[in-house]
């Protein structure tokens, strides 16, 4: 059971994101990205992380999806020109993530004492991550609060017209 | 039954999937889209060694990782708004200003 879901969710996955590279217009490439999260949001249900499968598809799927949808719209971006890439990342680029892959691949496939995941694992509920994080980590939650709003405010800053542009311009 | 590994290999071929797709799209959202995709990569692998290891401190590692992206994705959109403005073109080749 466990394994078909697994296996059906994770090819999922690895289609989204090899289809996220083919297609050529963005917005395919959002919609193939949004796959990606969504079967990655069960992938981490199947973990015992409720409540992150649900931020996942919430914050993930949800929110930033439709942020950047939204802003293929309004630049109305068109189909991308295919060029061959620079000589960088045919000389440096690829051959290094093939290395990456490969020692991942390898360092998985000696390695023991990995356990495993059973479908009758204890599932992390939203209580305890709340205890943790109000208790706990207190600081490190609200540092974060602040984070999100320099991060809005720096938004707002970038995306708005200048006074400089505005009296120009219209 | 599942070994943890097949989600930790799964984690690495969508990383490298995401850095495939960072050298090889030209154009600019979808680059940023690579980056949101290794973001995810190592999420799950966060996720699977949370279920090894810790669950509740590991789960609470990684819904900070998704805040700080969800404020990176609004930063990063509106970075490519004011490129645009600027520039008129979301071609990364064209964007070469800085180039040597």
């Amino acid at each position: 059971m466990l394994l078909i879901i697994f296996i059906l969710f994770a090819g999922l996955c690895l289609a989204g994101a090899i289809n996220l590279l083919l297609q050529t217009h963005p917005i395919n490439s959002a919609l193939s990205l949004i796959v990606v999260m969504v079967s990655l949001a069960v992938l981490y249900l199947t973990l015992g992380a409720e409540f992150l499968a649900a931020a996942q598809v919430i914050v993930y799927a949800g929110a930033i999806m439709v942020l950047f949808t939204f802003v293929v719209m309004l630049l109305n971006a068109g189909k991308e020109e295919r060029t061959l890439g620079s000589f960088a990342s045919w000389s440096v680029g690829f051959p290094a993530v093939a290395v990456i892959l490969a020692v991942i691949a390898s360092v998985l496939i000696k390695s023991q004492g990995l356990g495993t995941v059973h479908l009758s694992d204890k599932i992390t509920s939203t209580q305890e991550l709340s205890a943790m994080l109000f208790k706990e980590l207190v600081l490190p939650f609200e540092v974060t609060s602040v984070l999100v709003l320099i991060a809005i405010l720096g938004a707002v800053a970038l995306a708005r017209r200048g006074d400089g542009e505005r009296k120009g311009g219209q | 039954m599942i070994p943890i590994s097949w989600y930790l290999l799964l984690s690495g071929a969508l990383f490298s999937l995401g850095v495939i797709g960072f050298l090889i799209k030209r154009n600019l959202i979808t680059v940023f889209m690579s980056i949101e995709l290794m973001l995810n990569a190592v999420n799950l692998s966060f996720v699977a060694f949370a279920h090894e290891l810790n669950p509740v401190k590991g789960q609470i590692f990684v819904f900070f990782v998704m805040m700080v992206a969800a404020a990176e994705a609004a930063v990063g959109l509106a970075i490519i708004i004011a490129v645009f403005r600027a520039r008129a073109t979301l071609a990364v080749d064209q964007i070469d200003l800085m180039k040597l």
